[in-house]
């Protein structure tokens, strides 16, 4: 029997090596569902590799990452099949990029954006596709009329929600985000974010968001870890890793934000 | 090296039978063996350079020549139509460098070369239809990368295929690709049925003759067997549908096979005329007139058919 607290990600020593480079070293925690975990770090701390291995994008050197399945239980992410694992990162997982250009299909229209995932596990009824994009639409406040429009005619901030509806219309339980809010002007980053904790919240989706941005990270994530030169050199609930940071990098990186 | 066939007697002399030597043939029946053992599959080959360019056919000419024996009769057309010049060119390429009977009626044909047109007339289980074949890949324009579109391929991941559907009727408000309409093939392979009118897919399904399609450009091969299962892709809500016509064939007064639409003037005047000349043919000798028919010989309105 399943239980709610058991983590649904666990990372157990992973390393990531470039030859002899470091691309990250000896990380390991574990998520649970509900859970929003924030890797933050400067430029090269292995933030986007870590992500990128964990989110099963690039074998890493060293390391087992474990996924909680639906159906099958704990497995895993390396030991499955392609075939598995694909299906898996299309389903139950989603991917937020930095550019909404590499996230979504930039010549097909919104309402085809969202509604590719659900084609992809089998539903074959345009009605219901089209009312399950039009309702996602207006989730993440997208007028309906723009259902039929290219991407290419949005605005970044409403590419970027488009984005973030297309991954979530079939329900994933963890998202990855790398710097969601990466090109936006901070007006429509402060929208985008509360976009966002209202759907974590409602969801109860589980995340690990990489980010350069403590602001964004304290206001989303439950968990912050931070990451340098390939190491995890703090790991804590976010007010107190901010409040009260420990390791010298820590407390330059928090000190190097305007306080008001 | 066999020479078996290659009676000089046979065709031209500076040739080996039906232009491509003994080995390039071997390895094109290799490919089309394993086509016709995963029917859908694309299976690359080492496309050789044609005495035409990209786009005439090349693909289907190297199928054809690796198909075809000095007992075969070919009918090649172009657009249903035997006597446009691409039919004409290649059908003249095989009767010198094969020295094979050639015929423009299909029941007489033993192998149909074609590109864009299935006969109307049913194929039986001794005949072959080759595709002329562009663009081998149903995924291409969703994906353009080849490794991505493999795996797809691998890992029956064809929901991309719908996304194109879907696009089609939130655009148009129904699905509007006519022609190299996708297809589900033995419920395994989604494949391109090159650019034929989706008019004709139905009769891919079950058909008793063996189907092969060659693309020269991409160096690529597939194959049907005789009664392989062939599905149009299409929406619960918005099922596959061929196009129909209002009017009949103004030459035979056909109302069941796929017409071309001939403007006549700049008077706003036009006619439609089947586009399998071999049917329309037939039809009229044996009696039936359309509107249009005036008791003219043949060829002198049907020499400005319409164009692609």
């Amino acid at each position: 029997m399943r239980q709610m607290n058991d983590p649904l990600l666990r990372v157990d020593n992973l390393t990531m090596m470039y030859g002899d480079r470091v691309g990250c070293k000896n990380v390991s925690f574990e998520l649970r569902p509900g859970e929003v975990l924030g890797i933050v770090g400067e430029s090269g701390s292995g933030k986007s590799t870590l992500l990128r291995s964990i989110s099963a994008q690039q074998e890493p050197t060293k390391g087992i990452v474990e996924y909680q399945t639906r159906i099958d239980g704990t497995r895993d992410v390396y030991q499955m099949s392609e075939a598995q694992r694909r299906l898996l990162m299309r389903t139950d997982w989603a991917f937020v990029h930095q550019n909404p250009r590499d996230g979504l299909r930039m010549n097909v229209s919104a309402g085809a954006n969202i509604g590719e995932r659900l084609m992809a596990i089998g539903d074959r009824h345009y009605g219901n596709i089209r009312q399950n994009a039009d309702n996602w639409l207006g989730k993440v406040e997208i007028a309906s009329e723009r259902l039929d429009d290219l991407p290419s005619t949005f605005s970044g901030g409403m590419q970027q929600r488009l984005q973030i509806a297309r991954n979530l219309v079939t329900s994933p339980r963890l998202v990855f985000m790398d710097e969601p809010t990466g090109g936006l002007d901070v007006s429509v980053q402060a929208r985008l974010l509360d976009l966002l904790r209202g759907l974590v919240h409602d969801l109860n989706l589980a995340v690990i968001i990489v980010t350069h941005d403590l602001a964004v990270a304290r206001l989303l994530s439950h968990r912050l870890m931070v990451m340098q030169q390939g190491k995890v050199i703090e790991h804590g609930l976010t007010d107190q890793v901010l409040d009260d940071p420990q390791h010298p990098y820590t407390q330059l990186l928090v000190s190097s934000i305007l306080q008001n | 090296m066999e020479h078996v066939a290659n009676n000089p007697a046979d065709g031209a002399q500076a040739y080996n039978f039906a232009y491509l030597d003994e080995q390039t043939k071997r390895m094109i029946r290799r490919a089309l063996l394993k086509a016709v053992a995963i029917p859908g599959y694309q299976v690359p080959f080492a496309g050789r350079e044609m005495p035409m360019p990209y786009g005439w056919g090349t693909g289907g000419v190297q199928v054809t020549a690796a198909v075809i024996g000095p007992n075969d009769t070919l009918k090649v057309i172009d657009q249903g139509a035997d006597d446009t010049t691409n039919a004409v060119s290649i059908r003249q390429f095989f009767a010198k460098t094969a020295n094979v009977a050639t015929t423009e009626k299909t029941a007489e044909a033993s192998i149909i070369q074609t590109r864009h047109r299935i006969p109307e007339k049913e194929l039986r289980e001794d005949q072959v239809l080759v595709y002329q074949v562009p663009i081998p890949e149903p995924l291409r324009f969703l994906e353009p990368r080849e490794t991505e579109t493999r795996k797809m391929h691998a890992l029956e991941e064809y929901g991309l295929m719908h996304v194109k559907l879907y696009e089609d009727i939130a655009r148009h408000g129904h699905i509007a690709t006519t022609y190299a309409y996708p297809v589900m093939v033995d419920d395994r392979y989604v494949m391109d049925p090159s650019p034929t009118p989706k008019f004709d897919n139905p009769k891919m399904n079950d058909m008793a003759a063996l189907q092969l399609f060659g693309a020269g450009r991409e160096k690529r091969i597939y194959a049907l067997p005789p009664y392989t299962k062939v599905k149009s892709l299409d929406f619960e809500d918005h099922p596959f549908d061929v196009q129909t016509w209002e009017d009949e064939c103004g030459m035979c007064g056909a109302r069941d096979s796929y017409l071309d639409e001939v403007i006549l003037d700049d008077k706003g005047n036009r006619m439609f005329v089947c586009s399998d000349t071999d049917y329309c043919t037939e039809r009229q000798e044996s009696g039936h007139r359309g509107p249009q028919h005036h008791d003219q010989p043949l060829g002198s309105s049907q020499s400005g058919k319409a164009a692609e």
